[in-house]
């Protein structure tokens, strides 16, 4: 099913029992729904509105973001939140159903920050409006930021309206190298906290460095990198320009196999066996969890937004069961994105009341998948 | 002695059960002084344990409650339910932990807004959300009205700042949403709680982001002959590709009240004034306060004039945070507006209120957040009259509904509250005002959570709800201690 306009999304929704949109698919994991239909979304796409003046746009949720990145950085304005997977074809919807942002994250905030309003088709067909199309508003729910990581368990995502800013006119990447994952963290502590105001920060643990980036006047950021360098000396290095967009990009992949969604196949490919997954932390925890994760074999790690965002790849899938233990131990949640034999989430759930009686509220004749944590429990148990 | 709250009676010490009229009458009201209404009772919590014991008994006796901080709300949002009981909130008032490696704040909902920004201040950290009245107002009140301020361009508002929520819900379930990340993995919940309105629950304890405090400030005042010239700086600046702290525009009844108040020495004869302020690290605003001074030399600005030093800024900044009290000397009474519209109609708005007020014969001041359209018109009038008050809620009323159509919103930071919850309509389908009501339910079955906000119709306490002969300032104004945003 593929609609080309509202009408026709509509009336897709209203004749399948069940259904769950999808976008480019890049993140294969998320749309891995037995006994449903799914409805890709790719022929709802465009900006329907964009007045530079007034910092907002709004564009169908098919819209690709890298489509959306030009129209922006034509006007000098951008996402600050540096959308994921934007090059392999990530849709508007998509990003805002799977709730993730990129680095940029860290300064601003992510992608919950600057939705501003959408309209979504719900169980039976109809539009729900929400929020609204100026940059400040509190009238009603802010249904809007419940869609963004529902993973599309409430409703189809039809349109959105996002606040973007205006671009930096500069930006300078700079590596602080670190002898171990103590001191690393010590120093992004230090780097989070700083009056540097950066826009970006990074650990990679298997080059034992921290990745910063500043955005603003050239001749402003020059003398940041002064003051950071000589904070700590002989550490720092400044990234060259090429390198460091090669080195940001990669980071907005979270090493996923990309070559597969191209085509949104319907099968997982040998690829797609890698198991890619995201985890919410605090900068505080990232020693532990990377030196247990140290003693198990082909789990490579990556933590982003100034240690807020844990990015785990795992070649093997015999270690995703030890891994979502050892998540639940430190009481961390992780979000499967790729590798289609592995529970969708990792770690602690915590399955309430209200989460389901919020999904029975807006989607009463379960038109969509369930978002029932425990079903996703037993999920869970099922592939242990 | 009422028998049917003898069980909520036990919880509390008779110090902190409130149920004479006496008692009673300082929690009638809240910022919209216009209206009030006594509860059957106040309790005062000091624990989490007692808000749930309350919030349970409420919920077995169908009884309605609200939860209150400082009753500082503008929109009515905690006016009292008749025969309701009052939560108030303010001995809730611990910051439990302030994790600086995190750049987290632990609080209860009772904990004043400031107070968060002073105990981080030592950390070099902040708390962004800055409403005018933040001395007084609370984070539990901020929370449940997404509150905003005159950073929310940049910053965001509430919500943007707001990791986690545990919080009792109307059904007596205690929860907990978000966490201590500043991502979030699944729907997002506390983002959901935030700006409900107290309809949901009451937030017991709450997780705020903390960012790093600005390294410097550069604050600008410019005066211009018409509010057009104003208008049109702000958007010159927005295409110089500046992203200002924040952006404000007064016009000339303002500015008189202002001065004549606080005698902040904005220029004479100026039809209005705007303020820009830039804040970074200082290396970054020197390279921009170039560019934003030669923006500024490239309007119509008939003067401008640069804050060379802290007191110098908190002087301009004093004229445009004293505003609205000063409004109130030169009127017996007066109501906020909070509506907002795209940037680039901000002009053509305020050319249709001052037009309205014409017909209506009633003066308007104007004050708003440029940077992001948000209007905050004073309508005046004097309710000793008979009438003026419904010719003042009347014009009020066309004001929202020319933001609706203007693609905006009837409300920037104030929340729908009591006061605009008859045009909630004209922003939403009834079909999404209905699924709203049935996320509501999810929450409150039974609709005994701060009933008669937000929803227009016919909640059960709604006929409960009454005017009255209070007028005038807020209490906390006439003493100068807050002012309105």
């Amino acid at each position: 099913m593929a609609p080309t306009s509202l009408t026709e999304l509509q009336e897709a929704i209203r004749s399948h029992p069940q259904v769950l949109a999808v976008g480019a698919r890049t993140k294969p994991r998320l749309s891995q729904v037995d006994d449903c239909t799914l409805l890709s979304m790719r022929g709802l796409s465009g900006i329907t509105e964009y007045q530079p003046s007034e910092y907002t746009f709004t564009a169908l949720a098919g819209t690709p973001l890298h489509e959306l990145e030009q129209v922006l950085t034509e006007q000098g304005q951008a996402m600050p939140f540096d959308p994921l997977l934007s090059r392999a074809g990530s849709t508007l919807g998509g990003a805002t159903a799977t709730g993730l942002s990129g680095p940029g994250r860290f300064r601003y905030g992510g992608i919950r920050d600057f939705l501003l309003g959408l309209t979504y088709i719900d169980g039976t067909g109809q539009p729900i409006r929400t929020g609204s199309r100026v940059v400040k508003n509190a009238a009603g729910f802010d249904l809007p930021k419940l869609m963004v990581g529902s993973l599309g368990r409430f409703g189809v995502l039809a349109e959105l309206t996002f606040k973007v800013f205006p671009a930096f006119r500069a930006r300078i990447s700079l590596q602080v190298e670190c002898t171990d994952c103590h001191q690393a963290t010590e120093r992004l502590i230090e780097a989070a906290c700083s009056r540097w105001e950066l826009l970006a920060l990074d650990y990679d643990p298997a080059q034992k460095r921290l990745l910063l980036q500043l955005g603003g006047p050239q001749r402003a950021l020059e003398q940041i990198a002064a003051d950071i360098e000589n904070r700590w000396p002989g550490d720092v290095q400044p990234i060259e320009s090429c390198t460091a967009d090669t080195c940001w990009e990669t980071i907005r992949t979270l090493g996923l196999d990309l070559t597969e969604s191209e085509q949104a196949p319907t099968r997982p490919t040998r690829a797609s066996q890698t198991v890619v997954a995201q985890v919410a932390l605090t900068p505080t925890v990232v020693p532990e969890l990377e030196q247990k994760l140290g003693s198990m074999e082909g789990v490579n790690s990556h933590y982003s937004v100034g240690g807020n965002v844990a990015t785990l790849i795992c070649q093997q899938p015999d270690n995703i069961p030890p891994i979502s233990k050892l998540l639940a131990e430190l009481q961390l949640v992780g979000l499967v994105l790729q590798g289609c034999d592995a529970p969708l989430w990792l770690g602690t759930t915590q399955p309430t009341a209200i989460d389901r009686a919020i999904k029975t509220a807006l989607d009463p004749q379960c038109r969509f998948p369930s978002y029932d944590i425990a079903n996703l429990q037993a999920d869970h148990v099922a592939h242990h | 002695m009422n028998d049917s709250l003898k069980k909520l009676r036990a919880i509390y010490p008779a110090d902190r059960f409130l149920e004479a009229d006496a008692q009673l009458a300082a929690y009638a009201s809240d910022a919209l002084t216009a209206f009030h209404s006594l509860p059957r009772a106040v309790v005062l919590p000091e624990t989490s344990e007692e808000v749930i014991d309350t919030v349970r008994f409420c919920h077995d006796q169908q009884v309605a409650f609200v939860a209150r901080g400082s009753g500082t709300s503008l929109s009515g949002g905690s006016l009292p339910v008749s025969d309701g009981i009052v939560i108030g909130l303010n001995r809730l008032n611990k910051i439990l932990e302030l994790d600086s490696k995190n750049r987290i704040a632990l609080v209860q909902p009772g904990v004043i807004n400031l107070h968060v920004s002073e105990a981080a201040q030592p950390y070099g950290l902040h708390y962004a959300p800055d409403p005018s009245s933040q001395q007084v107002c609370t984070i539990g009140g901020n929370v449940a009205f997404n509150s905003g301020g005159a950073h929310c361009l940049k910053y965001g508002m509430t919500a943007n700042h707001v990791l986690g929520i545990q919080a009792v819900l109307a059904t007596g379930e205690v929860v907990t949403f978000g966490g201590r990340s500043r991502e979030s993995l699944g729907p997002d919940t506390t983002g959901l709680f935030c700006g409900s309105e107290g309809l949901f629950g009451v937030a017991l304890e709450i997780t705020l982001r903390l960012i790093p405090q600005a390294g410097c400030y550069h604050t600008v005042l410019a005066g211009y002959r018409s509010l057009q010239d104003a208008g049109n700086a702000v958007a010159q600046i927005i295409a110089s590709g500046l992203l200002p702290g924040a952006m404000e525009i007064m016009d000339a009844l303002a500015i008189e009240a202002a001065e004549a108040a606080v005698a902040c020495g904005y220029p004479p004869g100026a039809e209005a004034v705007l303020i820009v302020e830039l804040e970074g690290p200082h290396e970054v605003i020197e390279c921009e306060r170039e560019t934003l001074h030669t923006v500024l030399a490239s309007t119509a600005a008939f003067q401008t004039k640069t804050a060379a030093n802290a007191t110098e800024r908190m002087t301009i900044w004093k004229g445009r945070k004293s505003a609205f009290s000063a409004v109130g000397r030169i009127s017996p009474d007066f109501i906020v507006q909070d509506g907002v519209v795209p940037r680039l109609r901000l002009g053509e708005a305020l050319q249709q209120i001052g037009e309205m007020a014409d017909v209506a014969k009633i003066r308007v001041a104007n004050v708003f957040h440029a940077g992001d359209g948000n209007l905050h018109p004073l309508i005046l009038y004097d309710g000793r009259e008979p009438g003026a008050l419904t010719r003042a809620e009347e014009l009020a009323g066309r004001i929202l509904e020319m933001c609706v159509a203007m693609g905006g919103s009837i409300t920037g930071e104030h929340g729908v509250g009591l006061e605009k919850r008859d045009y909630l309509g004209t922003m939403f389908s009834q079909h999404t005002i209905d699924t709203m009501q049935r996320v509501r339910a999810a929450f409150d079955p039974r609709k005994i959570a701060n009933p008669g906000k937000m929803f227009p119709g016919s909640d059960p306490a709604d006929s409960q709800q009454a005017t009255s002969g209070l007028r005038g300032l807020h209490p906390l104004e006439k003493a100068g201690i807050i002012s309105r945003e």
